[in-house]
């Protein structure tokens, strides 16, 4: 399946036939800050896991075009359904440095309360579900909550209408959950857009050993899916093919795209994995060098005037003082309330939940010295059940 | 479940021919009363079913999915275990973000001839699960106004339905709209000397076992059906425990790691000075449900009532 593009690797029109992008100045800036921004804060965080002050964490690095670009083309009260590797969804739809940071400190003020490993991050806000580690999971999930989309739309008709995002890797592509979401999204008609990230390895496992076929784009015209390849370093492509999708997925009552973006996974799987256990540091270092969806779109900018060499250091200078900054203020802060241990499991405690709370909190008082409560909001008092 | 769909907009009842009625006939009529839209078949794929309940729900839908045979939810494990039963927790202050209002209702338990996989009780495998809450109705007055209460619960549910009850078990059942509570066993019978406590299909064998004790054995024996078997009414079991001395649990699922050991361990831990006999467990052996042998591994009347009679004789 042809790959489509907009901007070739020195960000000019591949087609010089075609009309110039249908884009503002201002929403390119937005969208160019906000994959360096990502690319800034990764650099900075996956130091912070090395040198211990975060348990763990995973970059996007090469692939920040494909989560900015595709989230700028849906409506904000669209759902979405994410991996891991899409850090830019959550910087488009408004997450603050410090909520970033919040979740990654597992601070106090994280709304996961620090139940999670740093980088599966949710909003209610923002209408992105939390993400899990078990893979693939999230797919059928889209396809159950396009399904719900497509009655809302139905009962809400003066309602803007909307439909699901939901992301994956070509690895997570293999999970049983992926065959399951796409053949029940295609027989129910569900307005979902699959956006697959086909970054060429699954922690070590190159797309050889994952499969052998014509990519996951291939997939998707068995099952009666609507489908293209786009080159997800291109940004603009991204944003012109979600857009596009999007649209196709709400006609006639709904059905499902899908759309897989070709990337490279430019760095380690995350900070439990040295890739250059399994590839060849040149081959990542080329890479870099070649292609990457922030110099593309950079490279795109500068020929238009909209950006230059002084723009760069003081947006590159400016960002990593705000992250930062943002970075000291969560270190600081206090972990969440000792609450969170046992609260939320069902929407009110159990019986046997408030017995072995009180259970906990007699064995902290009588070996104090074992257990540092000191570093939780509200030390030991936070150890209980919300009074309703 | 008709009335659950009249009742709100938000219900879906979906599942693998359940649009016929099903193949059990649960869902009789309801797709032409309530439009394909709403009652639907789904593709064979139990992970997609499940998978596919839990983000309707989690957009605010309540959906009730079918699973065929409770041999054939293990597919959807991952997606009840890893996703449903965790969801709340991991969105943490994130309200809403959960998918409660979501049922997974599923025919299981012996049928006489269900062999291997037509047969199985897989609830205790649901009770290490915090999250989740696991239901099984005894009889159709149960069975609806549990279902009700499941709907509306803001937990996802389990809900298993013993088949073999499915056309054996004729009551009155109130034709409105009504709930019972989950997370409360029913005493069903009191007596003094001996506590059974049961769930499902068992209770029928535990009353013709009763009947037959107490003319034998001139002894009072209290029948306590559990209905929710997690979170499980801990209280009601052990007041009844501490006042009888002795307490039999009966499950068709086996023995080991089984319901019983959570219930007997419990039952130690609450009422040790007051047991006059170890608690016994009378369950399924730790086999298969081969075709030829049901009736040797489910608890039959035989098997209870000589552990009445050895926990009154200890």
């Amino acid at each position: 399946m042809p790959t489509f593009r907009v901007l070739d690797q020195e960000g000019k029109l591949v087609d010089k036939n075609r009309e110039e992008p249908d884009i503002s100045d201002e929403e390119v800036l937005r969208l160019y800050k906000d994959m360096v921004s990502v690319s800034i804060m990764d650099l900075i965080m996956f130091d912070a896991q090395r040198q211990g002050r975060i348990s763990f964490y995973m970059v996007s690095a090469g692939e920040e075009g494909i989560a900015v670009g595709s989230a700028s083309s849906l409506n904000p009260r669209d759902p979405i359904f994410a991996q891991y590797r899409e850090t830019g969804i959550f910087q488009y739809r408004g997450f603050t440095l410090d909520d970033f940071m919040a979740q990654l400190f597992a601070t106090k003020d994280d709304t996961g309360k620090a139940r999670n490993m740093p980088v599966h991050y949710g909003s209610k806000k923002f209408n992105v579900h939390t993400i899990s580690s078990p893979l693939a999971t999230q797919i059928p999930h889209a396809s159950g909550a396009a399904y719900a989309m497509k009655m809302q739309n139905r009962q809400n008709p003066t309602e803007d209408p909307r439909v699901v995002a939901c992301y994956f890797g070509e690895g997570a592509a293999s999970e049983g959950d992926f065959h399951a979401a796409l053949n029940i999204a295609a027989t129910r008609g569900c307005p979902v857009l699959f956006i697959c990230r086909n970054n060429g390895y699954a922690i070590s496992t190159p797309t050889l050993e994952q499969y052998r076929g014509d990519g996951i784009a291939s997939r998707g015209v068995g099952y009666g899916i609507d489908t293209v390849r786009v080159d997800g370093n291109d940004i603009l492509a991204v944003r012109e093919v979600t857009k596009k999708a999007r649209d196709l997925a709400l006609k006639d009552g709904g059905r499902p795209v899908l759309i897989e973006a070709m990337s490279y996974r430019v760095s380690h799987h995350s900070t439990s994995d040295d890739s250059f256990a399994y590839r060849a540091k040149v081959e990542v270092e080329d890479w870099k060098r070649r292609d990457n969806p922030i110099t593309r779109l950079r490279k795109w900018m500068e020929g238009k005037g909209l950006w230059n060499e002084e723009k760069e250091k003081e947006l590159r200078s400016d960002l990593r003082k705000q992250i930062l900054t943002a970075y000291r203020k969560a270190e600081k802060e206090k972990k969440p309330a000792l609450s969170g241990l046992m609260s939320n499991v069902y929407a009110e405690p159990t019986e046997e939940q408030i017995e072995q709370m009180a259970a906990l909190r007699k064995v902290i008082q009588k070996y104090p010295n074992e257990y540092d409560v000191s570093e939780f909001d509200g030390g030991l008092d936070g150890l209980t059940f919300d009074k309703k | 479940m008709a009335h659950a769909l009249r009742s709100d907009d938000r219900v879906l009842l979906f599942g693998e021919d359940v649009a016929f009625g099903g193949v059990f006939r649960c869902s009789m009529n309801l797709a032409s009363e309530f439009g394909e839209a709403r009652v639907f078949n789904t593709p064979l794929s139990e992970q997609g079913i499940v998978g596919f309940a839990i983000g309707a729900a989690v957009e605010g839908m309540r959906p009730i999915a079918e699973i065929q045979f409770a041999d054939y939810v293990f597919p959807a494990f991952d997606q009840i275990v890893n996703e449903a039963a965790k969801i709340r927790y991991r969105a943490g202050s994130n309200a809403g973000m959960d998918c409660g209002g979501m049922v997974i209702r599923m025919p299981a338990g012996g049928v006489g001839h269900g062999a291997l996989y037509h047969s199985q009780s897989p609830e205790s495998l649901f009770t290490h699960v915090p999250g989740m809450r696991v239901v099984i109705p005894r009889s159709p007055a149960q069975a609806k106004g549990l279902l009700l209460a499941s709907i509306e619960s803001p937990d996802p549910v389990i809900f298993m339905e013993p088949k073999i009850l499915y056309r054996a078990a004729v009551e009155h059942v109130p034709s409105e709209a009504y709930t019972l509570p989950l997370s409360k066993a029913e005493i069903l019978k009191e007596g003094k000397d001996v506590t059974i406590i049961s769930y499902g299909t068992p209770l029928y064998t535990c009353q013709s076992a009763i009947t037959a004790a107490e003319k034998d054995l001139k002894c009072s024996i209290e029948l306590i059906d559990l209905r929710t078997i997690y979170p499980w009414d801990r209280e009601t079991i052990s007041k009844s425990v501490n006042k009888t001395g002795r307490a039999i649990v009966v499950h068709e699922s086996m023995v080991n790691a089984g319901v019983g050991a959570e219930v007997a361990a419990t039952i130690q831990d609450k009422c040790f000075l007051r047991l006059e006999a170890p608690v016994q467990r009378v369950a399924g052996w730790s086999t298969h449900p081969g075709l030829g042998y049901e009736r040797f591994n489910i608890p039959d009347v035989t098997r209870i009532y000589d552990s009445i009679k050895s926990v009154l004789d200890y």
